[in-house]
Parts: C-alpha cells; sequence; structure tokens
C-alpha cells in the first residue's frame, strides 16, 4: 500500500513541478506550484512527518502561495512570449541539470543504504518534535524569531513608494 | 734584522715613491707655477736616481731581497705590496730613473715655451712613479695595476697636447690598443693563479720548478695570453699601430716613453716571467717578434717625418729584444734594451734638439746641412745614436745586437738568424737615409738655413747620453744579466770584451759587420746630396706600401667598424623585435586579450551568473565526491 | 517492491533538477522565484527522508527551520521584485542587465 502511495505521490510532484517550469502563464505555475506542495505533504506523511505535513500545507501552501499570488496579480503579469525562450538557455539548463544530477546520482550509487531500511521507531509527531525543539534548538528558535521581525521590517521598508 | 738594513732597504721604496709624491704635490700646488714645477719634478727625479744607485753600490749592484706589504688576504687570494729587489729589477729601475732624469733636465728647455710646462713635469713623474712600479713588483697583480697605471700616464702624455684632434686621437689609440694586450695579460694571470695558487713571482718560479707541467694543457696558452700584454705595451705585430701615431706628444715623452722605459717594460716583463714560457710559445714570440723587426724596418725606409722614422726603428728594435726573448737569450733581449734605452732616448732627444732648432718643423725634405748649424746635436746624434743603433763594431749597440743574434744561431733558429741580420742591414740604411738627408748636404728649406743650436740645458743631457751610447757596453751589464738567467760566463776586462765577443761568435760578427756595409753603401749612393726622394721611383708600388705602413690602420679601422656595424644591427633588432615588439607589447597584448575574455563573463544577466554557479558547484562536487 | 531511501533520495533531486532547469530557462521573474521555492523543498524532502531513515528527529526540526526561513525570504524577495517592478516597469529577466560591462 506503502509503495503504491509512494509512487502516486511522488510521480505527482514530479509532473507538477515539470508543470510550473513548463507553463507560460505565471498565474498557472503559481496554482502547478501549489499542487506540488500539497502532493509533497503527502510524500512527508508517508515519511512519518505529520506535522511537518501540516505545517508545509499551512505555511508554504497557505502562506507563501497566497503571496506569490497577490504579487502576480499585483503586477498584472501576461503571458510569456514563446519566442523568448531561447534554445540556447535550454541548451544550458539541461547542461547544469544533467551535471548536478550526474554527480548526485553517481553518489548515490556509491554508499551503502541497505543498513537504512527498516521499520521506523520514531514518529514525528508535534510531542516530540516541540520537545527537541525546545531542549536542543532553542537558540535557533530564538534567532528564528528575530528573523522573522527582520524580515517584516524589510519587507515593509521595501514596499514604500517614496523612502523618505 | 739589522736596523741599518732596514733603513737601507727603504732607498729603493724612496726611488718608487718620490715621483708619485713630486707629481702629486705639482697637481695640488704648484700647477701655477711653472719653474717650480719643473724644479720640484727634476730634484725629485735626481734624488731618486741617486737614492737607488747608493742603494745598487751598497749591495754591490747583486742585491737579492723581497720587501712584501700584505694587502688583501681573502683564503686563497692572496695579493701583496712588494718590492722586488734583483739585479733585473735594480738594472731597470737605474735605466728609467736615470735615462728619465736626462730627459726632465732637457725637457725643461725644450718645453720652457709651452703653457702647461707644469703640468707636463707633474705626468713625467707620475710616469716615473707608474714604470717603477712595474719595475719593481714582486707579483703579477702588483705589476697589472702599474702596467694599466703606465698606460694611463702615457695616454695622458700623447694626449699632452690634446686640443689637437690627431693627438687626442693617438692617444685614444695607444690606450685601446693596450687594453686588448691587457685583456690577454688577465686571462694569462688568471691561468697562471689558477694552476699554482699564487700570484707571487718567486712563488710560481718554485711552482715551475718543482713541477714543470704544472699549467697542463694551459702552458702554451698561458704563455702566449701573458705575451699578449707584452705585444699591447711594447707594440709587436699585430697590436704596433699605436706606436707611431703616438708621436703626436712632444719629443721629450717620445724619448722617455716610447724609447727608453715604457715599451721596454713589455720585454722587462718576459724576462722577469721567462720561467713560464715552454718551447712553444717561445717559438710564437720568436717569430712575432723577427716580423715585427721586419715590418717595422721597411716601414721606416719611406717615411718623411723624423720622429716616425725613429718611432719606427723604436718598433724594429723591440722586434729584436722580444726575438731575442724567443730564442731563449733574454739576458742579451735585457742588454738590448738597457743600450737601446741610451742610444735611442739620445736621437729622440737629438730629433727634439733639431725640431727646436727647425721652428717645429718635422719633415726631414725640410732639413738639410745641420751638421754646421747644430754641431753639438750632430755629433752626439752620430756618435751616440746612430752608430749605436746601426751596429757599429765596438760600440754598445754592437754589442747587444750581436749578442741577440748569436743567441739565434745558438738555438738554432737560423731563419730569425737570417731575418735579424737583414733587418740590421735595412736599419743601417733608412738611418743613414735620416741622417744624409738631414744633417749632411744643402739646406733645403729657409728654416734648415736659419737653423741654430740648442741651449746648453738641452745639449748636456746629450753629451752624457753620448757617452753612455758609445762606453755603456763596457760596464758589466751583459754579465749581470747572463748570471741572472743562469748562464755562466766569464768577465772579462773591458778592454778585451770586443775581442772575447768576436772570438765567440764570429760568424755572427762578420755577417753584421757586412750587413752595415751594405745598408751603408746603398743609403750614400741613394741620398747623399739629394734633394728628393728617389726610392719612390725605383720600387714604385712598394714604395707606396711601405710608406702607408703596410695598410694596417687602414685594415683596423675596416674591421672594426664592420664588426661595430654588425653588432649595432643586432643590438637593434634584439631592441625593436624581442625586447620591444615581443616582451613588452606581447605582455601587454596578452593582459588585453585575458582581460576581454574574461569581460564576456560579466553578461549581467542573472540567469547566466546561476548556470555558471551550478556549473562550479557541479565541478567541486565532482572533485569532492567523484565520479 | 519496498521503497528505500535511495528513491526518496532520487526523487529529491530529480525535483532539484527541474527546479534548476526552471531557473536557467524562464525569463519571468516570479516563475523564476517559484521555481526558487521548488529546489528548496527538494531539499526539504531530502531532509525529511534521511531523518525518517536514520531514526532521528534533527532533520525534521532542520526542515522547520527551512520552511521558516523559506516564508520569510519570500516576503522580503517579492518586495524586492515590487520595487524593482515599480522602477523598471518589467518582470523580464533579460532586461535586469544593470550589472553588465
Amino acid at each position: 500500500m506503502q509503495d503504491i502511495l509512494f509512487i502516486l505521490f511522488s510521480v505527482l510532484t514530479l509532473v507538477f513541478a515539470a508543470l510550473i517550469v513548463a507553463n507560460r502563464n505565471p498565474v498557472t505555475s503559481a496554482l502547478f506550484l501549489v499542487a506540488t506542495i500539497v502532493s509533497m505533504s503527502g510524500l512527508f506523511v508517508l515519511l512519518n512527518a505529520f506535522f511537518l505535513a501540516a505545517v508545509q500545507i499551512l505555511v508554504y501552501a497557505g502562506a507563501v502561495m497566497v503571496l506569490f499570488l497577490f504579487v502576480i496579480m499585483l503586477l498584472d503579469l501576461g503571458t510569456e512570449e514563446r519566442k523568448s525562450i531561447k534554445a540556447f538557455s535550454v541548451g544550458a539548463g539541461l547542461i547544469s541539470a544533467g551535471g548536478v544530477l550526474g554527480v548526485f546520482w553517481s553518489a548515490l550509487q556509491r554508499s551503502d543504504m541497505t543498513a537504512a531500511l527498516g521499520q521506523p521507531s520514531v514518529v514525528g509527531s508535534t510531542k516530540d518534535l516541540g520537545l527537541l525543539l525546545f531542549n536542543k534548538y532553542v537558540l535557533p528558535f530564538e534567532v528564528l524569531s528575530v528573523l522573522l521581525l527582520v524580515a517584516m521590517v524589510g519587507a515593509i521598508l521595501l514596499s514604500k513608494k517614496n523612502l523618505n | 734584522m739589522n736596523p741599518a738594513e732596514n733603513i737601507y732597504y727603504m732607498l729603493p721604496l724612496l726611488t718608487l715613491l718620490l715621483p708619485l709624491v713630486s707629481a702629486v704635490a705639482i697637481m695640488a700646488f704648484r700647477l701655477h707655477d711653472k719653474e717650480k714645477a719643473g724644479r720640484t719634478s727634476v730634484s725629485c727625479s735626481i734624488v731618486g736616481f741617486v737614492s737607488l744607485f747608493i742603494f745598487g753600490l751598497g749591495t754591490g749592484f747583486h742585491p737579492d731581497k723581497e720587501l712584501s706589504f700584505a694587502w688583501v688576504d681573502a683564503g686563497p687570494l692572496f695579493i701583496e705590496f712588494g718590492l722586488k729587489l734583483d739585479f733585473l729589477s735594480l738594472m731597470m729601475g737605474l735605466v728609467v730613473t736615470g735615462v728619465g732624469m736626462l730627459i726632465q733636465i732637457f725637457s725643461q728647455g725644450y718645453m720652457a715655451e709651452d703653457k702647461s710646462y707644469a703640468r707636463f713635469f707633474a705626468l713625467l713623474s707620475l710616469f716615473k712613479f707608474s714604470m717603477l712600479g712595474i719595475v719593481f713588483a714582486n707579483n703579477f697583480v702588483q705589476m697589472f695595476i702599474f702596467w694599466e697605471l703606465v698606460g694611463v700616464s702615457s695616454y695622458l702624455l700623447i694626449g699632452f697636447w690634446f686640443a689637437k684632434d690627431s693627438a687626442a686621437d693617438a692617444s685614444k689609440k695607444a690606450f685601446l690598443t693596450n687594453r686588448i694586450g691587457d685583456f690577454g695579460f688577465l686571462l694569462g694571470i688568471l691561468i697562471c693563479w689558477a694552476s699554482l695558487g699564487s700570484v707571487n713571482f718567486a712563488v710560481l718560479e718554485n711552482g715551475i720548478a718543482v713541477n714543470p707541467i704544472a699549467l697542463g694543457g694551459f702552458t702554451t696558452a698561458a704563455g702566449l695570453l701573458i705575451f699578449c700584454g707584452a705585444m699591447g705595451k711594447s707594440a709587436q705585430f699585430p697590436l704596433h699601430v699605436w706606436l707611431p701615431d703616438a708621436m703626436e706628444g712632444p719629443t721629450p715623452v717620445s724619448a722617455l716613453i716610447h724609447a727608453a722605459t715604457m715599451v721596454a717594460a713589455g720585454v722587462y716583463m718576459l724576462c722577469r716571467v721567462f720561467f713560464l714560457f715552454n718551447d712553444a710559445a717561445l717559438m710564437a714570440i720568436g717569430y712575432i717578434g723577427g716580423i715585427t723587426a721586419l715590418l717595422a724596418a721597411l716601414m721606416a725606409v719611406q717615411q718623411d717625418d723624423i720622429k716616425r722614422i725613429l718611432a719606427y726603428s723604436t718598433l724594429s728594435q723591440l722586434g729584436y729584444m722580444v726575438m731575442g726573448v724567443g730564442v731563449a737569450a733574454p739576458g742579451a733581449a735585457m742588454f738590448h734594451l738597457t743600450t737601446h734605452a741610451f742610444f735611442k732616448a739620445l736621437l729622440f732627444l737629438g730629433a727634439a734638439s733639431v725640431i727646436l732648432g727647425m721652428h717645429h718643423e718635422q719633415d726631414i725634405w725640410k732639413m738639410g746641412g745641420l751638421k754646421k748649424k747644430m754641431p753639438v746635436t750632430t755629433k752626439a746624434f752620430f756618435y751616440g745614436g746612430l752608430l749605436p743603433l746601426v751596429g757599429m763594431p765596438f760600440f754598445s749597440g754592437w754589442f747587444s745586437k750581436d749578442a741577440i743574434l748569436a743567441g739565434a744561431l745558438h738555438h738554432h733558429s737560423l731563419f730569425l738568424y737570417i731575418l735579424g741580420t737583414g733587418v740590421a742591414a735595412l736599419t743601417a740604411f733608412y738611418m743613414f737615409r735620416l741622417y744624409y738627408v738631414v744633417f749632411e748636404g744643402e739646406a733645403k728649406s729657409d728654416a734648415a738655413s736659419h737653423a741654430h743650436e740648442s741651449p746648453s740645458v738641452m745639449t748636456r743631457p746629450l753629451e752624457v747620453l753620448m757617452v753612455l751610447g758609445v762606453f755603456g757596453a763596457y760596464l758589466p751589464i751583459d754579465y749581470g744579466f747572463e748570471h741572472f738567467f743562469g748562464n755562466h760566463v766569464h768577465e772579462s776586462f773591458f778592454l778585451q770584451k770586443p775581442f772575447d765577443v768576436i772570438g765567440h761568435n764570429m760568424m755572427a760578427v762578420g755577417f753584421g759587420g757586412l750587413a752595415l756595409f751594405v745598408g751603408w753603401l746603398t743609403a750614400k749612393m741613394a741620398y747623399s746630396d739629394v734633394s728628393e726622394d728617389r726610392l719612390p721611383r725605383m720600387l714604385g708600388p712598394l714604395s707606396r706600401v711601405m710608406k702607408n705602413r703596410f695598410y694596417f690602420d687602414e685594415a683596423y679601422q675596416w674591421l672594426i667598424a664592420h664588426t661595430q656595424d654588425a653588432a649595432a644591427k643586432l643590438m637593434d633588432f634584439i631592441d625593436r623585435w624581442i625586447l620591444a615588439g615581443f616582451i613588452i607589447r606581447g605582455l601587454h597584448g596578452t593582459t588585453e586579450i585575458v582581460g576581454r575574455a574574461l569581460r564576456l563573463l560579466q553578461t549581467g544577466s542573472i540567469q547566466t551568473y546561476a548556470f555558471l554557479l551550478v556549473l562550479g558547484l557541479a565541478a567541486t562536487l565532482f572533485f569532492v565526491v567523484g565520479i | 517492491m519496498s521503497f528505500g531511501l535511495e528513491h526518496y533520495l532520487m526523487v529529491s533531486m530529480l525535483l532539484f533538477s527541474i527546479g534548476l532547469v526552471g531557473v536557467i530557462v524562464r525569463r519571468n521573474l516570479l516563475v523564476i522565484y517559484m521555481c526558487l521555492e521548488l529546489m528548496l523543498n527538494a531539499a526539504n524532502l531530502a531532509f525529511v527522508s534521511i531523518s525518517r531513515f536514520t531514526n532521528s528527529l534533527d532533520g525534521q526540526i532542520m526542515v522547520f527551520f527551512i520552511i521558516t526561513v523559506a516564508a520569510a525570504e519570500v516576503a522580503v524577495g517579492l518586495a524586492l521584485i515590487v520595487a524593482l517592478f515599480r522602477r523598471k516597469q518589467t518582470a523580464n529577466v533579460q532586461d535586469l542587465n544593470s550589472l553588465k560591462l
């Protein structure tokens, strides 16, 4: 059962991701990104990361993508012309992707993962995550809050019309 | 050491340093005061001569001492400043100081009207100091230093009237030709030092005596290179070109430098380091000496300037001396050097007297009949200068020339003997030519008919030299030299001497006399009582070649011009194409090209940057993880 | 067939490459930004899968942080894009070449 779900979700993720890149209309791309995020959250559930799956949908799909869509609507961008996509850049993109992929693939080939199989002993429940977060990782947590403050201030400042 | 003895050995040191003191004093203080300058210089030279003479008397003329002050002592290099006092240096020193003293006294009269009188005497003193440095040197380095000093002094003296272009050029020519010889000399010194570890003559002599092949394969080369120095200084072929031009200097300078002392320095040096030469080197030396003697005599036959004739005669006699060294008769060579100093100085001073009487006219075809107008000069010139030079029996020059020719026979060099005898005939010919044209016959110009005798300050030295020229050989000089070089000959009573010589070397004496007679007769036939030179008509082109000194100067000029041209063109090519073009512009161009190539990367497009970023990442991962 | 760590990582890698292609090929600023987010998500997936297969929760904490930072970054980034759009009136990345030499 899990295998089928894995295949389903991973295929969906990859297909939606490809469609983001291939679509000319930015709004459509944004929507496909939402779909990708949702399927990824499904993958998270398969990996026993329940809290994260929820957070993914709440924060990413809910907040970040909405912000994206707001901006797209604000800027009122039209569709992209087909001929502005040059073959040269496609070639370049494929080369770079191929390169990176090749390196990753060879690294993967040579590593030994048999020990990784097996039943999970931990589950990503909220309680466990919270305990870990507030005990071991409390400092990054606090710093993160400062980061959020900074980001807020920055966003406000940058979107002002005149900076006087 | 006995303190009295110590002071005694200071006498040669005094002789050496006094001329330097005099030169410095004149240059520093007395440059404007003619009389004081002259007197300072002359008195210093007299004191120098006298002190050396006293030293000689005290040691019986056979001292054997070496004073030495260490100068550089750095590991394998030990250079000292020393005085080598033995018969050879003592005799040479006496010749230099004695003849120099007489010439300085003479110059007081000759240069009386010259405005640089004081500078002249300062330079003469400087020259004497340098020359004595060579004479008393006990090691190669010191000798080389003073060698160069003599070169500089001669440059200053030849170019004394430097405002005249020809004089300035002549002094440069002398210096440069000397330099070429000195280069070879230095290489020879280096070879000796490298093989034997020292530059001191005594040490070198011991080294060779102990191990005759100490210099290995370089023996001949070292000998020939050292001879190069003598070639330059003593004007042997092919470096002879500077001596005739050096006549641009004042005539007393020619007398001192080019007759008695500087040119003899080469021969002196050869005798000093005679132990370094092996048979092959000696043979080369002998032939070069012989060729020089012949060439110079031929050139002298057709010259018209009285000083030039004497200059070529000097060259020829120097050739004799070098030939003497080459046939392993250094004693004879030194003997000839001594007698030659006497009579050649006399000839030059006599010529100076003549020139002064003729109001600075030097062409012999404008002179004539001076026998009646300048009797003292003529007598001194003839008896003290000409007769010894041509080898008239019983005069000093006959003894020494004969000794050299006998040495050639003894060494079984028949060719050199015949050469020497032929040159003797030529010598007689051109000297009598000079005598008949200048002193005999009718006056050929106004100046000649108004000539007058020179003042006594000039004629007295002439008379002294005449006595030496006639009787000089009767002093036991030659025995001293032969002893010094290890040949033990008996000293005979001086009246007995000529008969001993005839007895020992009958063939040499006979042919020598014959050569003299032939030369005199032909000169008399061709030149007595003529108003112009008959030889060009008789000999045609040969006469022209002789007059033009066998075109040596022109050949050298061509050679130098061409090599300089080629070198300059090469330098131009290197400078223009390689340095400026290839290296400098290449550097500039390369930098520019690289810059332009790198600039293409800065496209301003974020996506290009992203692409390059990822490529870099892939490459890094590739190297870290590895495929 | 059971899917192990390597399969999840493979998916993550593929997602990353797709995002990369998108960044390099697309002209529109916003779409490029979205592909960037895609690459971040791929990293998230990798973290979570490794965390799952090494039985530790550190990977998931990491993802937590990444999501937070990504949100902050999106806020600021979009503000920047808006400001840029106001200046240049274009969201085409080819027109934004002031860095060109």
